[in-house]
């Protein structure tokens, strides 16, 4: 058993060392390799860039009430009445002065130009309650100040200020006739808030000619139980029809569209992996070609056909995994923490970052040693049969 | 023993090389054609877009409305040739998964800014004279199999009847079809007066309006009078072609050309890498052969087309299959997709496309083996062994 691991490990050695003789084939795969790894690895990353997003959004302790069926806080529309029978439910926590934490919201596209393509492109201008601000997680103001209620002000998401143009610190936007300042920028962890731009609900309301009605209200939930209770009052009010979510769930069911970009992202990468597959195939039979002698040699003055095999497939699977790794490397460099942006599920634009994860890199390292595995699995079997009578042959 | 016999021979030396390297190119293309399909659905909407076709929409966003009076102050604009208006009904058929959509249009003018779109005569009077009808695109009545005279229920998940109910009754007046296939026709049309007087808010507010100019070259000079006569007024207009209306909705999306393009080509330069490398490999192993050949009285310039014609070969062999494949594939998921990419299908434009590239990987992977082969030194070669 100990000669046969020497045997294979001599022979393993033999074409490693060897490989820089057939230098442009080897790099040949492997780079093929690389750059079917890097495909992958770059839809990966948006996909999973924009599921961080989502479901960095969305708190446990927050729900989320829409007009029954309406799906989508753009389709919903919630009277004024409604929020004030909303206000006094149970299952909603209290601030300090006693009064329920509910933000009735409200937002209007409007346009934004987006800076890589100069293109218009949807943001919502929301309008939130006083609570709104403190509802949210990671929030922070980072520059200027708050909107002040009943003017038109707005701060603007750092995320959205970074893909579109008009919102910048001090700017003044015309939407309609009025003009609105721009007062404040903030923070949101990463998470959708940052693609939105904030002001005051019931300016919101005034301006764009919506009365007193809202799309959303958000609550914090009182304890472990609120929710429950909370869908209780509303299953029992016949005044009200209402959907109603934890912010969390709202969000991540928002991301799970996307997740269709890393089922393409396979898709394309087996296609092309199929390709460098055709690649590997003729770089390992031209070496055990090149070798053939040599092999032979080995072969008749006593080496196992299993060090002949394993030898070949080891090179094989060196050079695709040095591929793979090349290609995450790639992909690391090339599309990590890169910002984009695209329509989500509130039909506005939802910035996020590529995020090349290590989940990414184990798939990427995987579809590279299975390209290696097949590719070698071959050539080593014609390696393994390789005639003795090779070796004395010129 | 010819010169095609020679190259054909030269080809099949290594039938398994042969294999190889015809299955690399054909994943290749197969790629590229089933990929530039998808690209020319989503841009769909620009190729197609009518050059006189004008688009005006409230300068806040698109989703914002218009007053209804705004029609005839553009139909009075001097260069604008026909105008009609469109509100979105946000429809769905039985659940709201099923989207259906449904604008809500003026019957009379719709049809005259929309010329590319082909309707019966008399199915267009019909549904002129019914204010419940809705006519549907020829893709909605191939997808679920309606016809002219059945009736159907359509949801709407933003408005509702004055009777608190969200689903309207509407009887098929008839289908209306593209003139160029690739223009979308997976929505339906309804009475703009009809909608308006059953929901509940009502009122005299109009999504967008569609019109044409009488001229392409008037198209600036329209877009201009429109935005500056609402200037300063409740709601501004923005007015913009159809294909940069469309562009920037595709946009809105992501640069879904640019992800794209970037993926065929670096699946092209991986078949460049293989490709490539096993020619010039397989010249190398036959230096010899080339130097008989050239002993014998084959001329520089003969060794070099035969091997350029080889590599020609190759990249015609793998690409054709490849292409033919997209073009399979293509039809077969087409059914699949008429969702969210009605406008699939592998056009002539893809297959030339397609056609270019493959010339060009073949003389990109046989140039150089051609050159060395050319070059080659008869006495050099023969003695090296």
């Amino acid at each position: 058993m100990e000669s046969v691991m020497a045997q294979i490990m001599a022979v393993v050695r033999m074409n490693l060392i060897s490989l820089p003789g057939r230098i442009s084939s080897s790099i040949t795969t492997l780079l093929a390799v690389a750059i079917v790894v890097t495909v992958l690895l770059a839809f990966m990353a948006m996909g999973e860039g924009f599921k961080k997003t989502m479901e960095g959004s969305g708190s446990d302790g927050v729900a989320i009430m829409l007009r029954g069926g309406s799906q989508a806080e753009l389709n919903s529309g919630l009277g004024g009445d409604v929020f004030n029978t909303m206000s006094s439910a149970p299952g909603i926590a209290k601030d300090e002065n006693g009064s329920p934490i509910i933000s009735g919201e409200l937002y209007v596209i409007v346009d934004g130009t987006k800076r890589s393509s100069q293109t218009q492109a949807n943001l919502p201008l929301r309008g939130i309650g006083p609570a709104g601000f403190s509802l949210r997680k990671n929030i922070t103001l980072l520059q200027g100040r708050m909107f002040e209620e009943g003017k038109t002000e707005l701060i603007v998401g750092a995320s959205a200020l970074s893909q579109f143009e008009g919102f910048e610190m001090g700017n003044t936007v015309k939407f309609g006739s009025t003009e609105w300042t721009v007062v404040g920028v903030f923070d949101a962890g990463g998470s959708v808030f940052g693609s939105e731009l904030l002001t005051d609900v019931r300016t919101v309301q005034s301006q764009f000619n919506r009365g007193n009605s809202y799309q959303s209200f958000r609550v914090r939930l009182d304890g472990d139980q609120g929710l429950q209770k909370l869908k209780d009052f509303i299953a029992n009010e016949p005044r009200v029809n209402l959907d109603v979510t934890t912010e969390k769930a709202y969000y991540s069911d928002q991301s799970r569209d996307m997740a269709s970009l890393i089922y393409m992202g396979w898709g394309l990468a087996i296609f092309m992996a199929l390709g460098a597959l055709a690649g590997a195939l003729n770089t390992m039979y031209t070496s055990v070609e090149n070798k053939a002698v040599e092999i032979a040699t080995l072969r008749a003055i006593g080496y196992k056909t299993i060090a002949a095999f394993v030898g070949t497939l080891v090179e094989s699977l060196v050079l695709a995994v040095l591929g793979g790794i090349l290609g995450t490397i790639i992909a690391y460099l090339l599309f990590d923490g890169i910002s984009t942006s695209t329509m989500g599920g509130s039909f506005t634009q939802v910035v996020f970052d590529f995020n090349v994860s290590a989940n990414a890199f184990k798939s990427g390292v995987i579809l590279a040693f299975l390209i290696g595995l097949v590719g070698g699995f071959f050539p080593a079997l014609r390696a393994a049969r390789l005639p003795v009578a090779v070796a004395f042959k010129n | 023993m010819n010169v095609l016999t020679l190259i054909r021979k030269n080809l099949t030396r290594n039938t398994l090389r042969l294999v190889l390297n015809c299955f690399a190119i054909f994943i290749a293309f197969l790629l590229f054609g089933a990929l530039g399909a998808i690209k020319n659905a989503f841009e769909a909407g620009v190729e197609v877009a009518a050059a006189d076709r004008l688009m005006v929409v409230n300068k806040i966003n698109f989703t914002q409305s218009l007053p209804l009076s705004y029609v005839n102050k553009i139909r009075s604009i001097e260069g604008v040739n026909n105008v009609t208006w469109a509100n979105w009904f946000g429809g769905y058929y039985q659940e709201p998964r099923n989207q259906l959509m449904t604008f809500a249009v003026d019957p009379e003018s719709y049809f005259q800014v929309y010329d590319d779109l082909v309707i019966p005569e008399q199915e267009l009077d019909n549904w002129i004279k019914d204010r419940q009808g809705i006519l549907i695109g020829e893709r909605i009545a191939n997808a679920r199999g309606w016809k002219v005279g059945d009736r159907i229920p359509v949801s709407s998940n933003i408005f509702s009847q004055q009777d608190g109910s969200s689903t309207w009754e509407f009887n098929i007046s008839g289908i209306f079809r593209p003139e160029n296939p690739q223009t979308d026709t997976s929505y339906t049309l309804i009475h703009y007066k009809y909608f308006m007087e059953t929901q509940v808010w009502g009122g005299d507010w109009i999504g967008w309006v569609p019109l044409s100019t009488d001229d392409p070259s008037l198209n600036e000079q329209v877009i201009k009078a429109i935005d500056n006569m609402f200037q300063n007024s409740p709601a501004e207009t923005k007015t913009a072609t159809e294909a940069q209306f469309s562009k920037a909705f595709i946009e809105q999306i992501g640069d879904i050309g640019f992800i794209i393009m970037s993926v065929v080509m670096s699946a092209f330069f991986t078949i460049l890498l293989i490709v490539g490398n096993s020619m010039w490999q397989s010249i190398r192993e036959r230096t010899k052969e080339i130097a008989v050949l050239k002993t014998i009285g084959f001329t520089a310039q003969k060794v070099f087309s035969m091997v350029l014609a080889e590599s020609f070969l190759l990249a015609f062999i793998g690409g054709l299959l490849g292409l033919l494949a997209a073009w399979g594939m293509v039809n077969v998921i087409t059914p699949l997709t008429q969702n969210f990419l009605p406008a699939l299908v592998m056009g002539k434009s893809v297959f030339l496309s397609g056609l270019a590239f493959i010339l060009l990987l073949g003389f990109v992977t046989g140039i150089i083996p051609a050159w060395q082969a050319m070059k080659l030194n008869t006495i050099e070669a023969l003695n090296r062994s």
